[in-house]
Parts: C-alpha cells; sequence; structure tokens
C-alpha cells in the first residue's frame, strides 16, 4: 500500500484496516498526530486528506491509497512554523499542548479556504477539537491574529 | 539551619540539583510540568538565582535517582516549594563560582557534586532578572509544532506495545478465559483478574483487545448507588467524621442544601506508562505526579527493593490532579516483565480513561445562617463527601489499580483526605472567609463505596465555595442587601475585599444588561491561605444556559510570570465552567456509562466564555493561581442565573434541564 504523506510517497507494510493515525504514529514514526480518543470525538489526531480535515484514527489505511495526507509536521514550510503555530506560540494560546496538532491542521485548512473567516467563522471552524484546559478564547484569538498579520 | 528551605535540607547535595553538559548549565528539579508551565517558573527564579540569562540554562525531567525529592506537583504549592531551594542553590553557586564572567559557567563544572548546601557559603540575593517577566514557555514550541514530546511519542529501541483489558464494571472477576487463548502478534500476559497483551504493532495490541474483551467472561453484581440521589447516598455513610470548629452558634434560620455530582478529570490524551526490566533491575517512565511515590509504591506491591526501581518524569497532556498516569505505569510494569529486556509502552483506551481513572468525589452540604440587622449572625456547615485523596502511599499502601485485580490482590483503600493543615480534602475553604459570627464546621467523609476517588483540582473546595458563595447571594438577598456589598461588609481582610471591588468595578457591576441575561459574583481564597479570586459571570439563559463572559480578579502574591499565571487562572475558569454547567459521571446500578466524550461532553470552542483576568500588584509571597478560580467561577455562574430568572439552582451541573427543573419547584 503506498500513501502520500506531507508530500512524500511512502509504502506501508500495516494492512489495510490499520487507521491512519496508528500507520503514522506507529510505522512511519510521525507522532506530531496525536492519540486522544481513537473514537473520532475529540479532534487531537486530525489530518488533511485531499484537503478535507478528518481524525485519522476513524480512517483506514486504504481508505486514503492514492490520496495526499497532510500532518501537523508538514505545515512547516522550510524549517519555518505555519502562520497559525506562530501566533499560537507568540500568544502562548495552549496550556499542556496536546490538543493543538489536530487544531493547527484545522485551523490551517480554514485559513486557506477561507482567509478572511471570522470568530465565528473560526469558533465553529474548530467546534469539534476539544481542549481540556481551557485554552479555546486564546487559540480562537491565535486564529484570528494570524489573518490581521496579513 | 532552620531557615534553609525544606527542599535543600531534603536533598543537601549540589550535584543533585545543578550539572553542566555542553556549556550550559543543567539545573535539575523535583517538581513536574503538568501543562500548567511550572518548568518555566521555575526556569526564571533559577536563572536569576544563578545570574545566568535563560539561554545558558537547562531544565531536566525529574528523575528518582538524578534529582531532588521534592514531593508532589500538586496542591498550587510548586513556587513556593521550589522556588526557595533554587534562590539558596543558586546563591551559594554564586558564591563559590561567582562572578558571573565567561569563566563562570567552567568554574560551576569544576565544582564539587558532594558540595554540602546546608554548610556552604552563600552569596546575597540577587535582582530579580526574569522573574516578573512573561517568559514564552519553554516546552510549547515542541508541542505547537508537533515534535516528539510526550510519554506516547517516545520510540525507545525494542519498543513494545501493551493493552489492558480492564474488567466491565467496578467489583467484576474475570471468571473465564480460555488457556489458550492467542491473537495475531501478541503474547498474553494474565494474572488473576488483571489481563493485557503486548506486541510489536500497535495496530495487533489495539486488535487483540478487541478480541479479548469478547472473549472473558466476567463475574459481575449491582454495586452502584442511584445515580440521581447521591445527597441521600453520601449522607447514608458510614463516615469518618471531620471536626473543624465549634463556636457553638445557635440553629440558623435560613437553610440551603447544594450538590455536585462525580467528575473525571478527562485529559485530553489517555494515560500512559513505559517501563523496562533488565535482570531484576526496573526502569519506569511516567508523567505521575510524584514520581517518588511512585517508585515506592511499585517496589511495595511486588516486594522489591526501591533501591532497584528508578523513575523518571515524561510529560503527557494536562493532569488535573491524581488521574490515571500512575496506574497505567504499573501495568506496564505488569507487562514488561513478561518480555525482559524490552521496553513496554501501554497507553489506556479513552473509555478506560473515564471509568477507571479516579473520579473527583460526588458531595453535598447543608449550610445554614441568621441574619441579625442585616448582617450574618451563627454559622452552621455540614459537608458530605468521600475522600480527596487516594494517590499511591498516601495511606502507606500502594494504591495502583492493576493491584486490586492480582491473583493475589494487592488491595485499594477507601480515599482520604489530606490534613486540615495541608487545606484539608472534603473540607477544604469549607470555613468561609467572612465575619459570620459563632460558627460551627464539620465533615462527614463516606468510608465505603465502590468508587474510586481521589484529588481533583481544587478538592472539596469546589462545592465548598459552590455552596458558601451561593448561599452568601440567598442571604444577600433575604437581607435585601447588594451581593457585592453584602459581602464587602462582612470582610475584614483587606486584599480579600480589594479584589471582590476590583472584579465588580471591573464587570461593571449594576451596569443594565440586555434581556435574559445575568450576572453574578464568587470569591474565595484558595485552601484558607492561597490566593484570593474572585469572579463575575455574565450568563446568557435563552434557552440553554450560556456563560458569555467571566471577569477574574486574583491576588497571587509575588507574581513569576504574569502571563503564565493568566493563563492559569483563565484555563481553570474555563473547565470550572465545563465542569459546572456540563458534567456528570453517569452509571446504572452496574457500570458507569460516560465512557466517550459523547456521553460524557465537555466544554466546546462554542460555548468557551471570553475571560478576562486581572492580576492584583502583591509583593506577598507568590502563590499558586492554578486552583483558585474552580469554586468562585462556579459561584458566580449559579448567581448570574439566579439573577437572570430569580430561580436558585443548588444542584450541579447547572444546565438547562437543572433550570428546568428549578423553575417547576418554585412553582
Ligand atoms: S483521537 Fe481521533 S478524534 Fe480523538
Ligand atoms: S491545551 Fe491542554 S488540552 Fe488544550
Amino acid at each position: 500500500m503506498r500513501i502520500t504523506v506531507n508530500g512524500e510517497d511512502v509504502g506501508l507494510t500495516s494492512d489495510g484496516d490499520t487507521t491512519l493515525l496508528t500507520a503514522l504514529r506507529d510505522e512511519l514514526g510521525l507522532v506530531g498526530t496525536r492519540f486522544g480518543c481513537g473514537q473520532g470525538l475529540c479532534g487531537a489526531c486530525f489530518v488533511d486528506v485531499d484537503g478535507t480535515v478528518m481524525p485519522s484514527c476513524q480512517t483506514p489505511v486504504w481508505q486514503v491509497e492514492g490520496q495526499a495526507v497532510t500532518t501537523v509536521e508538514g505545515l512547516s514550510q522550510d524549517g519555518e512554523p505555519h502562520p497559525v503555530q506562530r501566533a499560537i506560540l507568540d500568544r502562548q494560546a495552549a496550556q499542556c499542548g496536546f490538543c493543538i496538532s489536530g487544531i493547527v491542521v484545522r485551523a490551517a485548512a480554514l485559513l486557506r479556504d477561507e482567509p478572511d473567516a471570522d470568530a465565528a467563522r473560526v469558533t465553529e471552524a474548530l467546534d469539534r477539537n476539544l481542549c481540556r484546559c481551557g485554552a479555546q478564547r486564546r487559540i480562537i484569538e491565535a486564529v484570528l491574529a494570524v489573518r490581521e498579520s496579513r | 539551619m532552620s531557615e534553609l528551605p525544606a527542599h535543600v535540607v531534603d536533598n543537601p547535595r549540589l550535584g543533585t540539583w545543578i550539572t553542566v553538559a555542553g556549556g550550559v548549565v543543567e539545573v535539575h528539579v523535583g517538581k513536574v510540568e503538568l501543562g500548567q508551565g511550572i518548568v518555566t517558573a521555575l526556569a526564571q527564579i533559577a536563572a536569576d538565582a544563578l545570574a545566568l540569562p535563560l539561554s545558558r540554562i537547562r531544565m531536566l525531567a525529574a528523575h528518582t535517582t538524578h534529582g531532588p525529592d521534592e514531593g508532589l506537583t500538586a496542591g498550587s504549592l510548586s513556587v513556593l516549594q521550589a522556588g526557595p531551594a533554587l534562590r539558596h542553590v543558586g546563591a551559594v553557586v554564586r558564591a563559590l563560582a561567582g562572578p558571573p564572567d565567561d569563566e563562570y559557567v567552567a568554574r560551576i563544572a569544576a565544582l564539587d557534586p558532594d558540595t554540602d548546601l546546608l554548610t556552604a557559603p552563600t552569596a546575597d540575593a540577587v535582582t530579580p532578572d526574569a522573574v516578573g517577566s512573561s517568559t514564552p514557555r519553554l516546552d510549547l514550541p515542541d508541542k505547537v509544532l508537533g515534535r516528539p514530546r510526550y510519554l506516547a511519542d517516545l520510540r525507545p529501541d525494542g519498543l513494545l506495545h501493551g493493552r489492558v483489558l480492564r474488567p466491565p464494571s467496578p467489583g467484576a472477576r474475570l471468571l473465564e478465559l480460555d488457556d489458550d487463548w492467542k491473537a495475531p502478534g501478541v503474547e498474553l500476559v494474565r494474572d488473576g483478574s488483571f489481563v493485557g497483551v503486548v506486541g510489536e504493532r500497535e495496530a495487533d495490541v489495539d486488535r487483540a483487545l478487541e478480541q479479548l474483551a469478547r472473549d472473558c467472561a466476567w463475574a459481575e453484581e449491582d454495586a452502584l448507588p442511584d445515580g440521581d440521589d447521591l445527597p441521600t447516598w453520601l449522607r447514608a455513610g458510614p463516615h469518618e467524621e471531620i471536626e473543624v470548629l465549634d463556636e457553638s452558634p445557635a440553629p440558623g434560620t435560613l437553610s440551603a442544601s447544594y450538590s455536585r455530582p462525580f467528575l473525571v478529570h478527562g485529559s485530553i490524551a489517555p494515560s500512559v506508562g513505559l517501563a523496562r526490566w533488565d535482570g531484576d533491575a526496573l526502569r519506569v517512565w511516567s508523567h505521575s505526579q510524584g514520581i517518588h511515590p511512585l517508585r515506592m509504591a511499585i517496589a511495595s506491591a511486588l516486594g522489591l527493593d526501591p533501591a532497584v526501581v528508578e523513575v523518571e518524569h515524561v510529560e503527557n497532556a494536562g493532569c488535573y490532579g491524581h488521574n490515571a498516569a500512575d496506574d497505567a505505569a504499573f501495568d506496564a510494569v505488569l507487562l514488561a516483565r513478561a518480555v525482559p529486556g524490552h521496553p513496554v509502552q501501554v497507553r489506556w483506551t479513552r473509555p478506560d480513561e473515564l471509568a477507571w481513572g479516579p473520579l473527583s468525589s460526588a458531595m453535598t452540604a447543608t449550610v445554614s445562617a441568621s441574619l441579625a440587622d442585616g448582617r450574618i449572625a451563627g454559622w452552621c456547615y455540614d459537608v458530605w463527601s468521600q475522600g480527596h485523596t487516594a494517590r499511591p502511599m498516601y495511606r502507606g499502601i500502594p494504591g495502583l489499580l492493576a493491584g486490586a485485580h492480582l491473583a493475589t490482590p494487592v488491595p485499594l483503600l477507601p480515599a482520604t483526605d489530606p490534613p486540615t493543615a495541608a487545606g484539608g480534602g472534603t473540607t477544604r475553604n469549607a470555613v468561609p472567609i467572612y465575619d459570620v459570627g459563632p460558627r460551627r464546621i464539620a465533615g462527614h467523609r463516606r468510608v465505603d463505596s465502590p468508587f474510586r476517588t481521589s484529588a481533583m483540582r481544587a478538592l472539596g473546595a469546589y462545592l465548598n465555595v459552590f455552596a458558601i458563595e451561593s448561599f452568601m447571594d440567598e442571604l444577600a438577598e433575604e437581607a435585601g442587601a447588594d451581593p457585592v456589598d453584602f459581602r464587602l461588609a462582612h470582610l475584614t481582610d483587606e486584599r480579600a475585599a480589594r479584589v471582590v471591588a476590583e472584579a465588580a468595578r471591573l464587570a461593571e457591576w449594576g451596569e443594565e444588561l440586555p434581556d435574559e441575561v445575568g450576572r453574578g459574583i464568587g470569591f474565595a481564597r484558595y485552601k484558607d491561605k492561597g490566593a484570593y479570586c474572585a469572579v463575575v459571570a455574565e450568563v446568557g439563559v435563552a434557552s440553554s444556559v450560556a456563560v458569555r463572559r467571566l471577569t477574574v480578579v486574583a491576588d497571587i502574591g509575588l507574581v513569576v510570570n504574569p502571563d503564565g499565571a493568566r493563563n492559569q487562572l483563565e484555563g481553570g475558569a474555563t473547565q470550572s465552567t465545563s465542569w459546572t454547567t456540563k458534567e456528570r459521571v453517569r452509571f446504572d446500578r452496574r457500570r458507569i456509562s460516560s465512557t466517550d466524550w459523547e456521553t460524557y461532553p465537555i466544554l466546546t470552542f462554542r460555548e468557551a466564555p471570553l475571560v478576562d483576568v486581572h492580576l492584583v500588584d502583591s509583593a506577598a509571597p507568590s502563590l499558586g493561581a492554578g486552583e483558585a478560580a474552580q469554586g468562585p467561577t462556579a459561584a458566580a455562574i449559579a448567581n448570574a442565573v439566579h439573577h437572570a430568572l430569580g430561580v436558585r439552582v443548588r444542584d450541579l451541573p447547572l444546565d438547562a434541564d437543572a433550570v428546568v427543573r428549578a423553575i417547576e419547584a418554585q412553582e
């Protein structure tokens, strides 16, 4: 089985029913995508597949064969953090940070699709990402700051 | 000698705190990063104490062999305890290796690691440079950029993955599992009712766990109480009595009872443990709040000499108290025993994290008071709860979950409470800060229970502050007084009065609000001697209970990292909003049924309130900020709902159903 991860074509020995999350973390060593619930309910494992954000814990690898998967590791360009990551760091918009990978993936997709997304849109887009530390408001502000800094 | 910081007395060797590698001074601390930013705050203190820029020091993870034993990282005490120790260590280093010129770090490297910190000379204190600045968190770049940082990200050579099958209900026993049970790619480990699998690939152990769940037969019983009437069950006992104080007040003429359900920690990551046996030596990596007690607990449960057990802290997602970290570490130890030489990483499942991690106890309280000329004259308070700590080694027993399931069990004991001097548990913040005349305050700790409870953020203070501060509003109404004025009239502590007044001013107390929006206040001094925190909530009640805005004002003494402290208070208030408006562990008579984020919903992005945090200037000793907002936020929300609708919700969670029930009860 071959998939494209962060622009690279990779072969997998995992069988097709293995979840994309497990393949990424266990076989490819891409541990930036986090395991939070394994039930599609927290967003910690979000990845971008051909422009659609999905929970990798609920996605068998056969389903993404031949498609382009982007993980949090693939969002930085030439060693430069993605603007959303930059803004989260600038504003210290996290506590434990465990929810952040999935949030960065979701927010990056939103700003790519809707560069002018307002506070209501950002909030709505992130509504399937859970944060237990209570960093939600700081995160929303950080995503909005990306828009303003352009 | 008695002037020396306690943690220096306990760890008097210089080399336990300071080493040098690659031109950088390594600072070993015993406090651990739980997602709260403590390591950054301690780095700031260490940098100042050593007279070095932050870039010349490196903070190392807590380790039972290579670093100081600083007990638990809990109770908002970290800076208070670890700060003075680091200042002392720095003063010794400067006296012996100063001045901080080009050769300074080289001279530190040459210091004798056995230097006795108790007798060594000390240099004068330095003026703070890093302390007081909003230094960015040292750990966040890895976490935000998706680099390996958490325990589950470690990939040591020879790594195997492990999963444990927990029983379906508390008290269940494994009846039957085929002796030749097999699944592809895994090895079965069984000891009594403890069953798990180990294998090379995560996909294999996950599948094997599902198969195991289908193939195990259990003996279960209906041992759980009626989840819709927990106050009656808590009051039924048997209890251990906790006398707090009795000044023989007359029975009050006004009275009310309040309650809260069981809650879970709900960290976004499930718990993880990693362990490896090499002959008789055991190495463990854990996100425990207390690696030293964990080491003793593992040794005691397995009858090992503690000297052969080494535990190192590795971060995981946010920790809000005694969660399943220690249990997961012990699971890893048990599974790794079957595959000597291989590190085994155990990750809990989400359902197990929600059902088998220690819970935060349900509680109920009854308060009564009398009014004379608009002032409170006498106050009685009784609170019922399970204990709030069952940490490893707390009662001299291991207290590790898997122990209870082994063929030769190492049983768990019912939770107890920390001593009153350490803030208590059930009775934490049970004594009102107000001038209320003679008081009688008592706690009643229910000791037999099928539920395993332990410490979660604020312990009993969450319910006690909710009850006291709700009742203060009820008394103010009875007295015909404004809730803020009424509180100020009963406060003699100036720092307290200032925080309350400031919160009211900043939240535009008394200004008009739109229809179906209310404003309420809650206040407490955490643990009676910790941070002062007042919260004003603005809550909409149109179709659901929507917390729109929280104004948080706190006096936490000297602030080490202002942005970090604000972040902690904001996070605490937001989390308390989630507890208060949404959360409740659900169960039938046999099993806990809230085992995912649908059956145990928590606050979403849409529901998260705007939070304004203000820190009051203070030069008093630094106090932890992480737990101070939990109780005041709950009361502020309930008081705001009352302000908007005129109904009083006394049983949490304060969701739309609770409001409807309160309206019906009033009619
Ligand atoms: S881990 Fe995939 S949604 Fe939670
Ligand atoms: S920062 Fe901890 S879960 Fe979001």
